[in-house]
């Protein structure tokens, strides 16, 4: 797990400008500091290597926008706000195919507005990162509070099959290090990542243990050893991750949206089609357990599941341990990656426990995603009101369970 | 004859568009602008949305980017920012610029970043089948406006003028001779530039008008374009119905990589 800073080479494409880790806060030791998920996003990004960010103001989300502008110029990367989240995921792409690591940050609406890039970035194999602070919906709903009811979307939000990572950090610590791993498996895997934060982690002040750099594992997309006559931009590959190139180094191909094949051209071969889906979408099942990342407590001698993400794993933690102190065996799955979703884990799980709850600011979608992995019935503890749940509310259907 | 085989995938033809169609001869003269502009394949980046128009780049030896309908300027923005030494042409249509298209589209121009749009006005959706886009003219019929549009026609150029851009110019297919050279000077200069071009697809939008075959079409745009010097002399009535092509607009202004490079430094500096 070795930090490898930037190669000497790595310059923007702007005069005289080196895309550095100089003046990266903090670059010797440990640092213990204050911040809020907002600004622990922004920051461990920078950490990562991203060096372009493009996006449009939306609460709650606008503070990682305001802390890049300050933060990408000092670094030799590019900000821009753009005329909407349609063009800042375009703009994304582009400047991922030219070899810069990039991200955006939105909500809700603008999320939505995202879904029709995330495809293509899916589509095309392209690295990004989108970060979207969830708030509550639908439609403009409740912009300045929290919810967690984007979490489908975040999967299946744009249309075909496609393959997408998707992480939920549920303090700001982890907001910090599952921004460096969404971008580590957004340019391992050529796939776009989404960290799936909400309005009380964005917002939320908490105490942060910055790492030293060192400790810091980062990841960069797999680049081509080909010469550029002998690339191929979409070859096949035993690892099914094809080896890219980036625009203005030599390598002149094409990139399209439209079904391809190995060359990057559009193809209406059905083997070619159909081997291309089957590929993209293979890349996540077959790396699945290398993604896939929980915590679990107190599960050995548990009879009940508290299964949560997000901010609601911070009551469904507090809840467990007034529940274990009230002498009921419960304990806490939580996850760190919501997409691939840990289903075989799951299975195995509810072999032993009797009952699963599901604590979620939304109205049951995750609860699917447990009950079909668990062939069980899981107790549902929603909110939708804006209003985070409480430990005391899944307490109560932890006591209410009879086993 | 000029060495088009030399930027062309050779393996990628026959081309997909219909017979009489304008987007080859707005292609070959995009060659010989990029050539005579001395713009080594390397650095020229060519990126297009959706439509007949958009499948250019697939053509082209360069490094191109086949985009979403209407995203093909930000998916260049991010590409010019990332890589500001690219030269990058967007190629668009109609419906692809200023209809699904329209934010970016201004929003570059307001920016003044350095790109060439070459947007072919066929005043249709062709690949879709020939429905009404917002350069069809009043009146004209298309697949979804059988009798005939009942909306105005938006005036390209000028939307552009408003919104920023540095350099704005109009040609038709007829005139491929003063096309390349309007494509060279938009390719020279800092800042966004639009060349809009009159592109006629008799098989959607000249059938249902009954405006005849290709070159019927070609002959209109011969027969009422007149130079941008001698529109100036005109009234507006005089005007009514004329193509006013050549040098529309050409200003200087800052351009924004350029902005952008300023303030890196600016930064650096503290």
């Amino acid at each position: 797990m070795k930090w490898r800073g930037f190669e000497d080479n790595r310059v923007s494409g702007y005069q005289n400008i080196r895309l550095d880790n100089k003046t990266m806060r903090p670059s010797v030791n440990k640092t213990i500091k204050i911040m809020t998920g907002n600004e622990a996003c922004a920051e461990a990004a920078l950490v990562a290597g991203m060096r372009f960010f493009a996006g449009y103001p939306i609460t709650p989300s606008s503070e990682i926008a305001e802390v890049l502008s300050r933060r990408l110029p000092e670094v030799g990367g590019v900000f821009i706000q753009m005329e909407d989240e349609i063009a800042s995921m375009g703009a994304l792409i582009g400047a991922s195919l030219a070899g810069l690591k990039s991200m955006t940050a939105t909500s809700g609406p603008g999320f939505s507005l995202m879904q029709e890039n995330i495809g293509y970035a899916s589509m095309a194999e392209v690295p990004v990162v989108v970060v979207n602070v969830q708030r509550g919906g639908p439609s403009t709903g409740l912009p300045t509070l929290p919810s967690q009811a984007d979490v489908i979307q975040a999967r299946w939000g744009t249309h075909g099959d496609h393959p997408v990572i998707a992480v939920v950090p549920s303090t700001v610590q982890d907001t910090y290090a599952w921004t460096i791993m969404a971008f580590n498996f957004s340019e391992k895997y050529r796939v776009p990542a989404i960290i799936l934060l909400d309005e009380i982690i964005g917002h939320l002040n908490e105490k942060i243990v910055i790492p030293d750099t060192s400790e810091i594992e980062i990841i960069d997309r797999p680049l081509t050893t080909d010469p550029p006559e002998k690339f191929i931009p979409y070859k096949f590959t035993n690892s099914d991750i094809p080896p890219i190139a980036h625009y203005g180094t030599g390598y002149r191909f094409n990139v399209t949206g439209l079904s391809h094949d190995e060359t990057g051209f559009p193809t209406n071969d059905p083997k070619k089609i159909d081997t291309l889906y089957r590929r993209i979408n293979r890349k996540i099942e077959r790396y699945k357990n290398n993604i896939i990342a929980y915590k679990t407590e107190l599960l050995d001698d548990a009879d009940i599941c508290l299964f949560s993400y997000g901010s609601s794993a911070r009551s469904a933690r507090r809840a467990m341990r007034e529940a274990r102190i009230a002498g009921i065996k419960v304990g806490l799955f939580q996850i760190y990656v919501l997409w691939p979703f840990p289903y075989q884990v799951l299975s195995d799980l509810s072999k032993k426990i009797k009952k699963f709850i599901v604590p979620e600011m939304n109205l049951g979608q995750i609860a699917h995603e447990v009950d079909c992995a668990t062939k069980k019935e899981s107790i549902r503890v929603n909110r939708v009101d804006g209003s985070p749940i409480t430990p005391g509310e899944i307490l109560e259907q932890i006591k209410n369970v009879s086993l | 004859m000029f060495p088009y085989k030399k930027y062309l995938r050779q393996d990628k033809f026959p081309h997909i568009w219909c017979t009489g169609c304008g987007c080859g001869i707005i292609m070959k003269a995009m060659l010989r602008a990029i050539d005579r502009a001395k713009i080594q394949k390397d650095d020229m980046a060519v990126v297009s949305g959706i439509g007949c128009s958009s499948r250019t780049p697939g053509y082209m030896d360069f490094n191109t980017l086949h985009t979403h309908h209407g995203r093909a300027i930000a998916f260049a923005t991010g590409l010019k920012l990332a890589k500001p030494k690219l030269k990058i042409i967007v190629v668009t249509g109609d419906g692809d610029a200023t209809a699904i298209g329209g934010n970016h589209f201004i929003h570059a121009a307001r920016r003044n970043l350095d790109m060439t749009v070459l947007l072919y006005n066929n005043h249709i959706y062709g690949m879709t089948g020939g429905q009404v886009s917002p350069t069809t003219p009043f009146g004209k019929k298309a697949s979804t406006a059988p009798y005939g549009s009942t909306e105005p026609d938006f005036d390209i150029s000028g939307l552009a003028i408003a919104a920023g851009a540095s350099f704005v110019a109009r040609s038709t297919c007829y005139h491929a001779t003063q096309l390349d050279k309007l494509i060279e000077k938009a390719l020279q200069k800092k800042g966004f530039s639009l060349i809009e071009v009159l592109s006629p697809c008799p098989t959607y939008y000249g059938r249902p008008n009954r405006l005849g075959n290709a070159v019927d079409m070609l002959r209109y745009y011969k027969e009422n374009s007149i130079p941008v010097e001698t529109a100036r002399k005109l009234s507006d009535t005089e005007k009514k119905g004329k193509i006013t092509i050549g040098v529309l607009h050409d200003i200087e202004r800052p351009e924004f990589c350029e902005e952008y490079q300023k303030l890196l430094e600016r930064v650096r500096k503290k």
